[in-house]
């Protein structure tokens, strides 16, 4: 079991959440106050620094005009971390291809970083949630195609070391394919992808042998999502890569009080998602029978379920852990027998107006008491045999 | 309303994987019409009206109704010549055609490319064309908007397009559902229009009508004007007291306005 440590990166510095329509999309960027926006960078990147030094990984991700996420172009903190850090591992998850496009350009920004680092990379490839849909301007009827045609893209420029190629695809034409440098890590980084209710999808990252990683989802869902990724894994053979991994948001304290406090806090991750409906389920993202739902009065979007929740449905579901290390560490562990076991605890430790002593306390309780004690749980990937290579 | 039939899906072209749904109505001579992205018409009131003179071809564009959807097709640019080979197919000769909202932007590419076929062309309140600067929004953005906004846009009277969904069969709501995510497949990018479109109009030598609802607060009578201007023989109707759909909401007013202009 790896643990890596997570923030958004929030600017939580915004009007109460009545008073805005939505916190993300349409949020003016005028509530953004330069000053205080880079004292929280800065705060940020020395927090993942902390990380570095406590024995953690770090995982950063990417987010579009959203309060949540100061973090818009995640390449960017990753080459900072590449040079202020020396053991962790940097997971980018990830990098949004299917709406921002430019795959090479994406296999590129990846290699540098990855020869930066000395082969401590890993590569998240993403779709996006529904709200980055309209910043991107991105078609979402066809984010999954352009996933996964953009992360062959990228793999093939990654892999390629004989000079051009050529990629005529249905949405990248590209006649000269031929990056320098190329990854430090061969054959390459690993790579991640996320998921949350689509099987087929999930089915597709088992069968490449890719990392499979869900966020804050009920435990039995994660289990269904894990043992349909275990029953399909392929090994590809490259090094770190498979798997599975869980993103709780996460509080380690001194007292349950304490404990308590910081996890109200940390909630507000989930709280201030606050959006109009057609940014919670753009016409066309989620599948048509999702979709008859959502005309039905069944469906609202795949965050919204849990977004009405409150903590001790977050604490019962897994979603949430907090408390002193012996009720993390227990948690945790029951939690990895509830999904079948799984490789990778992404804690997204800091979130909203959690300050930086408090965030810094619960990081190194973690590091120093709780990790210990759940760094045996062993890899949960059931079958490392082959199965017969994938039809193109 | 009209049962679905096995011969209302026809193969068209070449490509074994484009099936449209050809629904047919009414007797007298042939008109073709396409219908709007929710698919409205099948089902209006005025079609019964039509159907009455006409043997009304309502072809459904792929992705809509029942018609395929394959890959390879991206917009309004495309679907034009599969409708051209529909009229191909059904050795359409001399026909009126009808186009609404998305399916008068389709109607508008078709003619740009071949008219010969067309005796008089109608328009109904369509997408297709941008004219106004890049900071513009020439076409309301009703995936950026909430559906509250966009209803108050869309209609003279909310109440006329308010579909109860709760009591609809889950295969009416698939339909609902699928033509909801074509038309945001076709019209996403460029949104709602064909940057080329307006460069070709000039070649629809047919007699055009263009009927717009006077309080269409999506594209108002203003966009209809431009579009007007763009087209060669053609005139523009305004329909008091309706949105983006007149033929919805003014049934009689906008039947006049067509026995009118197609005699």
């Amino acid at each position: 079991m790896r643990a890596w440590h997570f923030t958004e990166m929030p600017y939580p510095n915004i009007p109460p959440f009545d008073e805005l329509k939505n916190t993300r999309v349409t949020i003016p960027s005028r509530l953004f106050d330069p000053k205080i926006g880079a004292d929280l960078y800065n705060r940020y990147l020395d927090e993942h620094c902390i990380a570095d030094e406590l024995g953690l990984d770090i995982m950063l991700n990417e987010h579009h005009a959203s309060a949540s996420c100061l973090d818009s172009c995640v390449p960017l903190p990753a080459a900072i971390l590449a040079r202020q850090t020396t053991k962790a591992r940097i997971l980018i998850l990830g990098n949004p291809v299917a709406n921002r496009g430019e795959p090479v350009r994406i296999a590129e920004e990846m290699a540098m970083i990855d020869c930066i680092s000395r082969g401590r990379l890993d590569v998240g490839f993403v779709r996006g949630v529904p709200t980055e849909i309209n910043p991107a301007n991105s078609n979402p009827t066809l984010t999954n195609d352009r996933l996964w045609e953009g992360i062959d893209l990228a793999m093939r420029a990654w892999t390629t070391h004989d000079g051009p190629f050529n990629y005529e695809g249905r949405f990248w034409h590209k006649r000269a394919v031929n990056i320098w440098p190329r990854p430090y890590q061969q054959p390459h980084p690993p790579v991640w992808i996320t998921g949350s209710t689509d099987r087929e999808n999930v089915r597709k990252v088992a069968q490449h042998g890719f990392t499979f990683a869900t966020f804050l989802q009920p435990y039995e869902n994660t289990r269904s999502l894990f043992d349909e990724y275990r029953k399909h894994y392929v090994d590809a053979g490259v090094p770190h890569q498979g798997g599975t991994a869980f993103l709780p948001l996460v509080f380690t304290a001194d007292s349950d009080t304490e404990a308590e406090q910081g996890a109200q806090e940390l909630l507000w991750y989930i709280r201030s998602n606050k959006t109009e409906p057609q940014f919670k389920n753009p016409p066309g993202y989620a599948s048509i029978a999702l979709n008859v739902q959502a005309l039905q009065g069944k469906f609202a979007g795949r965050t919204e379920a849990v977004r009405q929740q409150g903590l001790d449905y977050m604490m019962e579901q897994g979603i949430l852990i907090a408390g002193t290390p012996d009720k993390v560490t227990a948690r945790i562990r029951k939690f990895y027998d509830q999904v079948g076991g799984f490789d990778h605890l992404l804690m997204m430790q800091q979130a909203g107006h959690l300050d930086h002593q408090r965030t810094v306390r619960s990081m190194t309780l973690f590091a120093k008491e709780v990790y210990p004690r759940i760094m045996d749980l062993p890899p949960a990937v059931a079958s490392r045999t082959p199965e017969p290579a994938l039809a193109e | 309303m009209q049962e679905h039939k096995r011969q209302d899906i026809h193969q068209i072209g070449p490509s074994e994987d484009l099936k449209l749904e050809i629904v047919r109505r009414g007797s007298g001579p042939p008109l073709l019409l396409i219908p709007g992205e929710e698919a409205l018409e099948a089902e209006a009131a005025f079609l019964d009206e039509l159907a009455k003179s006409y043997e009304v071809f309502i072809s459904s564009p792929p992705g809509f109704g029942r018609s395929t959807r394959p890959d390879w097709i991206t917009g309004p640019d495309d679907i034009a010549y599969m409708m051209l080979d529909v009229v191909d197919e059904f050795g359409l000769n001399n026909v009126p055609v009808i186009g609404f909202s998305f399916g008068g932007w389709i109607a508008a590419e078709m003619a740009s490319k071949d008219d010969g076929f067309i005796s008089k062309l109608v328009l109904v309140d369509p997408y297709g064309i941008k004219t106004g600067k890049p900071t513009e929004r020439d076409i309301q953005d009703v995936w950026l908007l909430s559906p509250d906004e966009v209803m108050a846009l869309k209609w003279y009277d909310t109440a006329k397009g308010k579909r109860d969904f709760k009591v609809m069969p889950e295969d009416k709501l698939t339909i609902v559902a699928r033509n909801t995510e074509s038309f945001t497949r076709f019209g996403w990018e460029p949104y709602l229009h064909n940057p080329k479109l307006k460069h070709r109009l000039h070649r629809i030598k047919a007699p055009t009508l263009l009927i717009w609802g006077e309080n269409d607060g999506i594209i108002t009578p203003k966009y209809g004007e431009a579009y007007r201007k763009l087209i060669p023989n053609a005139q523009l109707a305004v329909i008091p007291q309706a949105g983006h759909s007149p033929h919805i909401e003014q049934p009689q007013a906008f039947l006049a306005e067509l026995r009118k202009f197609l005699g």
